[in-house]
């Protein structure tokens, strides 16, 4: 009924329309908790090497597991180096690893994901028989195989990382295609002549377009959580690149005496991810869709 | 005057905007029903019938809010019950049946189960009780062999059984008032025509008040006793249902069914102009000012009073409602349309075309052979002659849509040939064909929801066959769009719109432009108005004529209301699982000697008339498959005359009138057995 009452005739261009978008994830108090999440965290990723204090690798003997004071607002680790420092650099390097890793999630994940929901049959089963099989492999294990291999370098560990969360992408964007292609309008361009491409691109794109984006939203949160526990075990990255996951390591049988070093990475990682979750949702809601994979959280 | 059993006293619906501005989707509605009585809600959809019915078992769908008045159910009010006092009426008190049956039932559950489910919940009998009362309820709505329904699952009962069920479960509780949702629509006309007897039977039998919801006013006219007309929220019209339907003194109701194509009339409806306000556009005056020819300044600046008419014993809103009363000889005429010179050229022949959706066996694929003795649709032999409108008709599964599939290239034909002017074979492969061949045949779909892009505006939704067949772009591909809107009567600004800022009527005439873009020679229309509301339907027929007569444009109109394809059509071709049972101009095939077949759907067909009831000759059973051999229709026809029909496929006859009957019994017999 309320849709009803849409009369604006202007045809709002794309820029306008992100906005839009925006706006009504904002609205509601969540949207706008996750997004101002969001913001902070990109923000300090993107200032953090021009504010840190210290130099992050800066290994002092004598200022070793110092409390939190006016020189290291968040104490010092059993190296001396400034927490504070590490975890705001920890914050970069999270978002950087799993961002990129999501963007090719997103596309490996959505491409095969319409690819199978177009030509269905058997080529889609076996396709979707051999990406089960692969990931059916605890990724875990697979991880460490690759980071034996080749190593922990971003290089790897980015293009790793995306290929085991690109499995729900192509789920749902197979999904999403097969609802499309029955659809009458898809029918009317074949029936008209129009080229596959151009039906792809014109027709089922747009329609599958935000499902995939929401997944990937929410395939980010689940990485980040998986790429922090991998930095954990010592197969993400390696020292002394500040990570999260490596400082909760590092810190924890520190924990009694030493809580500081702790508390900020953790902070940091399930801040991060809540924040995530929450613009997900509104994004999802935004967009009118009824998202039913769980949060990781 | 028996007792009233539940009565709706100033009931105002309504909900918040996004502004947070309050508007109500149901004004002021007053209305009493009756023991025993059925009363019938009829109007277009967003009218606020189902709000109506649905407050009436206490229920405001989320998101609304009753804004005045009470629902009293027995002098109780519905509306301020806790959710713990509205579970012991509903089920026990008022019981409901929804449109889709189907989909309400539990499917792995067998349908024993849930109906005793039902009577657990809602009696206090005990096991061996229940089982009786099991085969009774089976019984009651006649189902075919009840005691072994009991033990069958959903998916393997019909639309129309599974509708019986539900009938069943409903009347388990023993319900004083009984409410249907659009109970029969989207079943076929035949099986439409046998449930709705059947709830006439079970008003008359078990005495139950009935409350039928529904747009259509032909399975209004079958049931109802009483007839309330909503329009915009408000009851325009309320009164006996013979009065409303005979002698309707609204001006909507008048135009609403004025604009009902009738089987007993050739010609296209009347329609009627514009479409219902939106909820909270209405702030002065009638609601129904726009659309009504009646309208004078007062109506502009007062809102008339539901008023009550002795004499005719009918409820009406309308200050000029006098200059009705006495005019409703009118409701028989139709626009008549230009008929198409007979002499015209065949643009498209189907030459014993066959249709299979059966797999192919892995030789047969290698050799591409289709192989499939009983294919779902076998032998079908149509001459299109250039100009005319030719209707396929029949149930669904009839394969209408698979003719029309094949003749756009979409489905592969087993056996036959299309052929397209001069003769030429188009290929039944669509990457084959030629793009003038394409650009010549274009469909349009039933439900413009599903067949617009939800993604693109209607510029870019016109655009496509625009830069596809002519190359256009810029200021002449607008100008072409702008020309296309004008065509189907919608203006420049529509072109920003997206599919969802438009009504089911608008939607479809954006569907009918596009069609219309590629300049074609004949167009395949698939149910095209079967989506729509009849004042709209009556508006689309309307404009498919106009274009025709303009542009000499060829349909092939598939539907499966003959009352439609009777307004339309020059001629007729009526399937039955996949074979052709007859075929003739469109007047001589609404006249006897018809094929059995035939014969059964006129009977069937639901007339807004309380005088013309339905000719229930055959069962409402659906066959899965067509029978292997013999007339297709040995499984159902009633005029069947033994063995001859299950051996031996019926040869054609050619009646005195014109139009070609498959069957075995001789033509002049059929005649006089159908007087
Ligand atoms: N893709 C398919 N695969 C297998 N069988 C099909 C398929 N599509 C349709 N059928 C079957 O073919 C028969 C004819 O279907 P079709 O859709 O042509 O009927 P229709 O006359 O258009 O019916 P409706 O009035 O319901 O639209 C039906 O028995 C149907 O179940
Ligand atoms: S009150 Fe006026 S505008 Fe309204 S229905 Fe009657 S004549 Fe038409
Ligand atoms: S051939 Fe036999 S079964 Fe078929 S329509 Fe005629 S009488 Fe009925
Ligand atoms: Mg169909």
């Amino acid at each position: 009924m309320e849709s009803n009452l849409i009369t604006e005739d202007k045809q709002k261009n794309k820029l306008e329309k992100a906005f839009e978008i925006l706006k009504t994830m904002a609205s509601k108090p969540s949207g706008l908790i996750g997004l101002t999440i969001v913001l902070f965290h990109v923000i300090l990723a993107l200032i953090s090497p021009y504010i840190a204090p210290y130099d992050y690798k800066a290994i002092s003997p004598n200022t070793m597991l110092l409390a939190p004071s006016a020189e290291h607002w968040f104490g010092t680790d059993s190296l001396g180096r400034d927490v504070f420092t590490r975890t705001i650099l920890g914050g970069r390097t999270a978002l950087t690893v799993t961002f990129f890793g999501s963007l090719i999630a997103l596309l490996w994940g959505g491409l095969l994901g319409i690819f199978c929901g177009l030509v269905g049959g058997k080529i889609d089963d076996v396709v979707m028989r051999v990406v089960d099989a692969f990931l059916s492999i605890p990724w875990i294990l697979a991880m460490l195989l690759i980071v034996s291999l080749l190593g922990t370098s971003t290089e790897v560990l980015i293009p790793a990382l995306g290929f085991f969360y690109g499995k729900g992408i192509v789920r749902v964007a197979r999904a999403a295609t097969h609802d499309v292609i029955a659809k009458d309008f898809i029918v009317s361009a074949r029936a008209r002549g129009h080229s596959n491409m151009s039906i792809i691109w014109n027709e089922i794109i747009p329609n599958v377009r935000d499902a995939i984006l929401v997944e990937g939203a929410m395939r980010w949160s689940w990485m980040l959580l998986g790429f922090s526990s991998l930095s954990f075990l010592g197969f993400g990255v390696s020292p002394p690149t500040p990570d999260w996951g490596l400082m909760i390591s590092n810190a924890r049988g520190l924990m009694s005496f030493a809580y500081w070093s702790v508390i900020a990475p953790i902070v940091g990682l399930s801040s991060l991810i809540i924040g995530i979750n929450l613009t997900a949702d509104a994004f999802a809601k935004a967009l009118g869709i009824d998202r039913s994979t769980k949060a990781p959280v | 005057m028996s007792e009233i059993i539940e009565s709706v006293k100033n009931l105002s619906i309504g909900f918040n905007s996004q502004k947070g501005k309050q508007i109500s989707i149901l004004r002021n509605v007053s209305t009493n029903i009756k023991k025993g009585e059925t009363v019938g809600i009829v109007g277009e959809s967003g009218s606020g019938k189902s709000t109506l019915a649905l407050a009436m078992m206490g229920y405001i769908k989320q998101g609304l809010f009753p804004l005045k008045g009470e629902c009293l159910f027995k002098s109780e009010d519905l509306l301020k019950m806790s959710s713990r006092q509205l579970e012991k009426i509903r089920g026990r008190k008022i019981a409901m049946i929804p449109q889709n049956a189907g989909q309400a039932l539990t499917p792995n559950l067998k349908i024993g189960y849930q109906i005793d489910e039902a009577l657990r919940l809602h009696t206090d009998l005990n096991k061996t009780e229940r089982d009786k009362k099991i085969s009774e309820l089976l019984n009651k709505v006649r189902l075919p062999s009840p005691e072994t329904m009991a033990f069958r699952y959903p998916h393997e009962l019909s639309g129309g059984q599974q509708q019986r069920v539900a009938v069943a479960m409903a009347l388990a509780g023993k319900p004083d008032l009984l409410l249907l949702d659009e109970p029969t629509t989207g079943l076929d006309v035949t099986t439409q025509a046998h449930v709705l007897e059947l709830l006439r039977f079970i008003a008359k039998d078990t005495g139950t008040s009935m409350i039928y919801v529904s747009h259509d006013l032909g399975a209004i006219a079958q049931v109802s006793d009483r007839i309330v007309v909503m329009y915009a929220g408000e009851i325009v019209l309320e009164g006996p249902a013979r009065k409303i339907l005979k002698e309707p003194i609204h001006p909507y109701t008048y135009g609403l069914l004025k604009s009902i194509p009738k089987l007993s009339l050739a010609g296209l409806p009347a329609s009627m102009p514009g479409s219902q306000p939106q909820p909270g556009s209405i702030n002065e005056g009638c609601s129904f000012y726009d659309r009504c020819n009646l309208a004078t300044d007062h109506c502009k600046k007062n809102t008339p009073d539901l008023e009550h008419i002795k004499e005719l014993n009918t409820n009406v809103r309308c200050f000029n409602h006098n200059e009705l009363i006495n005019q409703n000889n009118n409701l028989q005429t139709s626009i008549t349309k230009k008929s198409n010179n007979s002499e015209a050229i065949e643009v498209l022949k189907l030459k014993d075309v066959s249709i299979s959706y059966a797999k192919q066996k892995f030789f047969d694929q290698l050799l591409n052979k289709i192989s499939d003795q009983n294919p779902t649709v076998k032998d079908i032999n149509i001459d299109i002659k250039k100009g005319e409108t030719i209707a396929l008709v029949g149930e669904s599964g009839s394969g209408k849509s698979t003719i029309l599939k094949s003749i756009a290239g979409l489905l592969k034909t087993k056996d036959g040939q299309i052929k397209f002017e001069n003769d030429r074979i188009l290929s039944s492969n669509l990457k084959m064909r030629n793009p003038n061949d394409l650009r010549a045949i274009q469909l349009i779909f039933q439900n413009p929801d599903e067949s617009l892009n939800p993604n693109h505006t209607v510029e870019q939704i016109l655009s496509q066959p625009l830069k596809l067949y002519f190359n256009l772009s810029g200021e002449e591909l607008k100008k072409n769009i702008i020309d296309l809107l004008k065509k189907v009567r919608l203006g420049e600004f529509y072109m920003s719109r997206y599919p969802r800022q438009l009504s089911g009527g608008e939607k479809q005439r954006v569907a009918v432009a596009r069609a219309f873009a590629a300049k074609p020679d004949i167009i395949l229309c698939d149910e095209v108005t079967s989506a729509l509301d009849v004042s709209v339907q009556a508006a689309v027929l309307n404009l498919l004529q106009q274009l025709k007569e303009d542009l000499g444009t060829t349909y092939v109109f598939v539907s499966h209301d003959l009352a439609v394809v009777r307004a339309i059509s020059d001629r007729v071709a009526v399937l039955y699982q996949g074979r052709l049972c007859e075929i003739g101009p469109s007047q001589n095939v609404y006249k006897f000697p018809s094929h059995p077949y035939t014969e059964v759907l006129l009977g069937a067909v639901l007339e807004p008339d309380p005088d013309i009831k339905p000719k229930l000759v055959a069962e409402d059973i659906v066959e899965e498959k067509p029978p292997e051999k013999g007339c297709s229709f040995q499984g159902r026809c009633p005029r069947k005359i033994g063995d001859i029909c299950n051996l031996e496929v019926p040869p054609w006859q050619i009646g005195e009138n014109g139009n070609a009957i498959r069957c075995h019994i001789n033509i002049d017999e059929l005649a006089s057995l159908q007087q």
